[in-house]
């Protein structure tokens, strides 16, 4: 039986990995998105693993649901994406400032 | 050293690898590929913790929908990806920094609070059988099925603002315009002359 804190650890690194791929990756919105993606990866594994350590199922039923939301949420970012380039002709972070506060 | 454990560290190294590839790689093809590579790896993880359906959902839905809709819109657009080096080295101490400070926090809570908890104490699923699958369908269908009519909603509003967002209408193709047509009276169309005599 695998100890509960090796699965937490592993879903906290992948968490941090993609905060870090955030600050990194200014110059590109797709890779950003990537990053939203596999932080919602740790988010699952998180409800996975404490639905199983509580002996409950409803952690699964809202994984379900997440992946629900995810999909829609890449949908629209990437629509979104598409528009940003089709109007700016790049997906640079910094071109994205056109508000000088 | 028992099988399961062996499974996990194998597979949770490379689930790492991958993630770290995911942010580090140059080339957005490359990100995606490898997106794809640690959403497989994480489905096998999670049949270890006994989530059979989810990891079957994750495959389909994930590499199967979301990950190609990734990779059409890398190739739709005309990346340049010679010019993301400087602003990545400007970010890595920031990157680097922020990486292992979360890291020590959070692990160092999770160490100190899970250590001694045996995890299959508890049991308390109300078991319909022994399939995973049929349980969660047997809770999403009676105890979570008003948050399973909301999902589907939300799944029709990412439709629908996906298809507003990047709709453009073409002004050389001719269109009907349903108002127009409707808002027509009698008088538009049809002209009596009168007085024509002779």
């Amino acid at each position: 039986m695998i100890p509960i804190s090796y699965y937490l650890i592993l879903s906290t690194i992948i968490f941090t990995l993609s905060i870090a791929g955030i600050f990194l990756n200014r110059k590109n919105i797709l890779v950003l998105l990537m990053s939203l993606e596999l932080m919602f990866l740790s988010v699952n594994f998180n409800l996975i693993i404490l639905g199983n350590y509580l002996g409950d199922l409803t952690g699964q039923v809202f994984v379900f649901f997440v992946l629900t939301v995810v999909a829609a949420e890449s949908a629209i970012g990437l629509a979104l994406l598409i528009v940003l380039f089709r109007n700016k002709k790049s997906i640079d972070v910094d071109d994205l400032s056109e508000l000088k506060g | 050293m028992n099988i399961e454990l062996i499974t996990f560290f194998i597979f949770s190294t490379l689930l790492i690898f991958t993630c770290f590839k995911v942010i580090s790689s140059t080339n957005p093809v490359l990100s995606a590929i490898n997106l794809v590579f640690s959403f497989f790896l994480s489905a096998v993880l999670w049949l270890l913790l006994g989530a059979e359906f989810l990891s079957i959902i994750l495959i389909l839905v994930y590499v199967g929908a979301v990950m190609v809709l990734f990779l059409f819109v890398v190739m739709m657009l005309d990346i340049n990806i010679a010019k993301k080096t400087a602003a990545y080295i400007k970010y890595l101490p920031l990157g680097i920094v922020i990486f292992i400070a979360f890291n020590v926090l959070i692990i160092y809570f999770f160490i100190n609070t899970f250590e001694n908890i045996n995890y299959n104490a508890i049991k308390n699923i109300e078991i319909i059988s022994d399939s995973n699958t049929e349980n969660l369908g047997y809770l999403l269908f009676t105890k979570y099925i008003i948050e399973f009519e909301i999902a589907g909603l939300i799944l029709l509003l990412g439709i629908i603002s996906a298809i507003v967002l990047t709709y453009k209408r073409n002004p050389k193709n001719k269109y009907q315009n349903p108002t127009n047509q409707i808002s027509a009276s009698k008088k538009d169309r049809l002209k009596i002359i009168t007085g024509l005599k002779e």
